[in-house]
């Protein structure tokens, strides 16, 4: 058992290296409350870590009815019984403290204690006063599959609204709409067993070694080993994995934030000059060669170089490393999904693999990564601005299938468009047609682009604003009723990771005070409001986890996320298990595309496709006349120049991520002293050069503005790009002034602007023109 | 010949259009996509725009003896609000749609006449109206619902 102590100062732990082809080491990452020693520990409960994408599972230790403690599962697949930072010091670190534990209403202005009856009258009161279109709900990457399926039902078959997304558009979202566009359907194709595989690995915009730690530590471990991969790092900061890339004999690339898609045209151009192009798979199992060819041959290495602000020489070896690498692995995140032309530079991110074949087999994996930890929920299940189990919106005999599984009038689901994506359904609140949002376990008020226009938003008196959590956010203090949540380890209920591996997660105590399971809470809510099917029955029918479980097992049945083959017992005891899981593959499947069969068939589909520049849809019968037949897209797109972009009076470009020490707002990382104490504040990171211009050292008080906000923090020098400037997104105000800025700005989101990717709708956090001013 | 009229009538329609999708940007900023797309596309219309010129002036600058009934439509002006977005949306995409059957009925002419060059710049322009179409297209259809039934 390995000594989790000072995780702090090495983030990733000690290594294991391991050769090419061979089984990652296991190393058991464990941490106990201060005082409690291993054999006063009662029960270990099974759990995963709820505090990244990555998934790790681990036990959670309870004593005394308190949670105490939590070990790494060596058996998992996952992470071979590692634990991050955050999991070992953040998991269950929070639960004792500032939690709610009655519901809230307000009164007179103030928020005061109540009881769950008259909490949730007031909800259902304000809620059958209005009509569907009027409620709109905003929920999360935090919760569990089961409570995401029973808001879905109650969504789509109960009101009938389609206004509902979660906080995984800020996330999530590209990744999802990359995979639909060139494969037709959501669904990661690579396994995290291609890093033991492999001979490259690609990070797009992808700070690994921040955002998934022990992930990264499954590739240091490789790198520490024989045969090492190679590293490619695309990333405008010098981060850690930047600094692997160089010493591993890769390339670090820095474009200027914005110029992704122009980068990734320039490497499919030099792969087709090269000719390291796979014809004869190109031929059986994509569509649009001849058009991507066109569409790249105008980006020669020269070029990309002048717009990208990078040398040629660097674009010519990263395209022959990925040209001439025997297998290459590519992960994708941040870096792309939140910057300009997300969905288009994500896709050529599939195309590079395609053109050369590397799919569906070991070592050639894709990784569309995912930001939080059942973000991968939100999409399958239809909490997010999709319908559940991958279904076509477009498609009515997959609305038909909703319909007859839910034994409703398939008019009541709402399909006449996609479902409405969050930042159009925050705009509607703006404008007052939505008057009625329920938001649950996130918080807007410090993760949503241009915070002054989303207190403006939340302050609206005509709002009625439904809060659900576990604690009592900056969201939700605007909230005219808010709701006690259970959380991680205080409830039942299953998560799926990144590379779709599904894990339980048990409960270890009970929740504090009043606190109820997110899947109760909506449970109750759909009682109240008295929903029924077509036939005058509930029209939900489960009231634990397992059953709303074995709910969702039938509705995902024969779709391309299928669970019918998992049930919680299976799921108890070993590893977590990759849908998908049928009873042809009981043991899941760990890299889909093995056989390049991909689920673009029209009737298969979840999306039919759109115009990478516009978003435009591309109609049913345009796209059943291109006969795809299980061919994969190559979807082409010039680069276009940002929206935003640098002027004489905001001359640098703002960008904004993660620490290693937090998750999102800190409603838990901040609340663990060790976490806290590893990163207490917000830092401005600034560019050596640019930092001499400014006259501004290592440790000044410095303001970054731009035309919507601004934010104050202490420089940090050297270690971006030059013109690029970098800010962390956790700092919100719940531990200092409350809800808002109060004359001291530290959450990034004050300067990021109101835009989004035409195609996911992602909001763009990564190119904000903004200035830099030393404070006095 | 009356291809000259024709081609003096698809530029003219184009530069309406391109017009239009400038109004319609600046005017409703509060909807970023919105704003961001028809100056993408208002840029594309006038490039096309001027990818007609060469052709324009090749086949004459042709005063019809019918001028009234070849005149371009012009856009009419923004409105307020979500049935104003919706509306100012549908007229983009009524200039779009006469601008599309104009490139056709070119093309046409084109192909008899056997003229190449002008086949490309159809070809190419003809596929960007499509595309302004299909994004005017989705963009009303998410409009519309919310506008109509659930705005005051």
């Amino acid at each position: 058992m390995h000594d989790a102590t000072g995780r702090i100062g090495d983030i990733w732990g000690p290594r294991t290296p391991h050769g090419r082809d061979t089984i990652w080491p296991v190393r058991v990452d464990q941490e106990l409350a201060d005082g409690v020693s291993e054999d006063e520990v009662e029960r270990w409960v099974q759990s995963a870590c709820v505090l990244c994408s990555n998934g790790c599972a681990c036990d959670i230790a309870v004593k005394d009815g308190r949670m105490v403690g939590v070990r790494g599962r060596a058996v998992d697949r996952i992470n071979h019984g590692r634990l991050g930072p955050k999991g070992l010091y953040g998991s269950w670190q929070w639960s004792g403290k500032d939690r709610l534990t009655t519901p809230l209403i307000r009164e007179d202005g103030q928020l005061v204690e109540t009881d769950w009856d008259t909490a949730m009258s007031r909800i259902v009161t304000e809620s059958k006063r209005r009509q569907p279109l009027a409620h709109g709900f905003y929920t999360s990457g935090q919760l569990f599959l089961e409570e995401y399926y029973t808001l879905a039902v109650i969504g789509k078959a109960g009101l009938g609204t389609p206004h509902m997304d979660g906080n995984t558009r800020l996330c999530t979202a590209t990744a999802a709409a990359a995979l639909k566009e060139t494969f037709g359907s959501d669904g990661q194709p690579g396994s995290y067993n291609d890093i033991e595989a492999c001979d490259a690995i690609f990070l797009f915009g992808h700070n690994m070694a921040a955002t998934q730690t022990v992930l990264w530590s499954r590739v240091l471990d490789r790198i520490e080993g024989a045969d090492p991969p190679v590293v490619v790092a695309v990333d405008p900061r010098s981060t850690p994995v930047a600094e692997t890339a160089e010493r591993t004999g890769g390339v670090h690339l820095e474009p200027l934030p914005g110029t992704n898609q122009a980068l990734m045209n320039g490497l499919l151009h030099e792969l087709i000059e090269h000719g390291w192009v796979d014809r004869e798979y190109v031929d059986a199992h994509t569509l649009g060669y001849d058009e991507l060819a066109a569409t790249v041959a105008a980006y020669g290495p020269e070029r990309v170089a002048e717009i990208c602000g990078l040398p040629a020489a660097d674009i010519r070896r990263t395209a022959e490393i990925f040209g001439t690498s025997g297998r290459v692995l590519s992960t994708v995140l941040q870096g792309f999904y939140q910057s300009h032309q997300a969905t288009a530079a994500s896709c050529q991110v599939n195309n590079l693999h395609l053109l050369r074949g590397l799919i569906g087999k070991p070592g050639c994996g894709i990784l569309q990564m995912n930001g939080q930890p059942t973000a991968e929920n939100t999409r399958e299940c239809g909490a997010d601005g999709d319908l559940p189990g991958f279904r076509n919106w477009a498609n009515p005999a997959h609305i038909d299938e909703l319909a007859r599984l839910w034994n409703v009038d398939s008019l009541v689901i709402p399909h006449w468009a996609p479902p409405t994506h969050a930042m159009q359904l925050w705009r509607y609140v703006e404008q007052g047609s939505i008057d009625f949002l329920w938001i649950s376990a996130t918080n807007p008020a410090v993760s949503l682009p241009e915070l002054s226009r989303i207190r403006d938003l939340l302050s609206r008196d005509e709002l009625f604003l439904v809060v659900q959590d576990g604690f009592l956010t900056e969201t939700a203090q605007y909230a005219d009723v808010v709701l006690p949540a259970a959380m991680w380890g205080e409830k039942q209920g299953t998560f799926t990771n990144a590379s779709r591996t599904v894990h339980l997660s048990d409960q270890a105590v009970e929740p504090p005070g009043e606190a109820r399971s997110d899947l109760d809470i909506f449970l109750d809510y759909a009682r109240r409001m008295d929903f029924r099917d077509r036939d005058g029955r509930p029209l939900i029918g489960w009231s634990t986890p397992e059953e709303a479980f074995e709910a969702w097992k039938e509705c995902s049945r024969g779709r391309p996320c299928d669970y019918s083959g998992l049930s919680y017992e299976r799921l108890r005891g070993g590893s977590g298990i990759p849908w998908p899981c049928t009873e042809k593959a009981p043991e899941g499947v760990d890299r889909l595309y093995s056989d390049s069969e991909f689920p673009t068939d029209p009737e298969q589909c979840e999306d039919y496709g759109h115009d990478l520049l516009t978003g435009g849809s591309t109609s049913p019968d345009k796209y059943k006349a291109s006969s795809p037949g299980g061919r994969a897209f190559l979807k082409a797109a010039e680069y276009s120049e940002p929206g935003e972009w640098i002027s004489a009076d905001y001359p640098l470009l703002g960008t904004s991520g993660r620490s290693p020490y937090h998750f999102h707002t800190r409603t838990k990382t901040g609340r663990s002293r060790r976490l806290n104490e590893a990163a207490p504040e917000v830092w401005v990171e600034v560019a050596e050069a640019d930092a001499a211009r400014l006259g501004v050292a290592d440790g000044d008080l410095v303001r970054v503005e731009s035309a919507r906000g601004a934010v104050k923090g202490k420089a940090r020098i050297g270690s971006g790009r030059e013109g690029v400037v970098f800010v962390p997104f956790h700092y919100g105000y719940w531990d200092r002034a409350g809800q808002a800025p109060d004359g001291q700005p530290t959450a990034a989101n004050e300067f990021t602007l109101t835009e989004w990717d035409p195609v996911s709708k992602q909001p763009l956090f990564k190119v904000s023109a903004v200035r830099v001013s030393k404070e006095e | 010949m009356h291809l000259a009229s024709y081609l003096g009538l698809l530029r003219d329609s184009e530069a309406s259009l391109a017009k239009g999708f400038q109004l319609v940007g600046a005017h409703h900023g509060d909807e970023p996509d919105v704003e961001r797309l028809c100056e993408v596309l208002g840029d594309q219309a006038a490039a096309h725009v001027r990818a007609l010129d060469p052709v324009v002036q090749r086949y004459g600058e042709h005063e019809d003896s019918e001028p009234a009934r070849l005149q371009a439509a012009e856009f009419s002006g923004t409105r307020e609000g979500g049935v104003g977005l919706l509306r100012d949306l549908q007229d983009l995409y009524s200039l779009a749609s006469f601008v599309d059957i104009t490139w056709t009925v070119v093309n046409q002419a084109a192909q008899a006449l056997r003229d190449r060059e002008l086949l490309e710049v159809i070809s190419s322009c003809q596929q960007e109206t499509g595309r302004q179409l299909s994004w005017l297209q989705t963009r009303i259809k998410q409009a519309a619902p919310q506008a109509l039934i659930a705005a005051d």
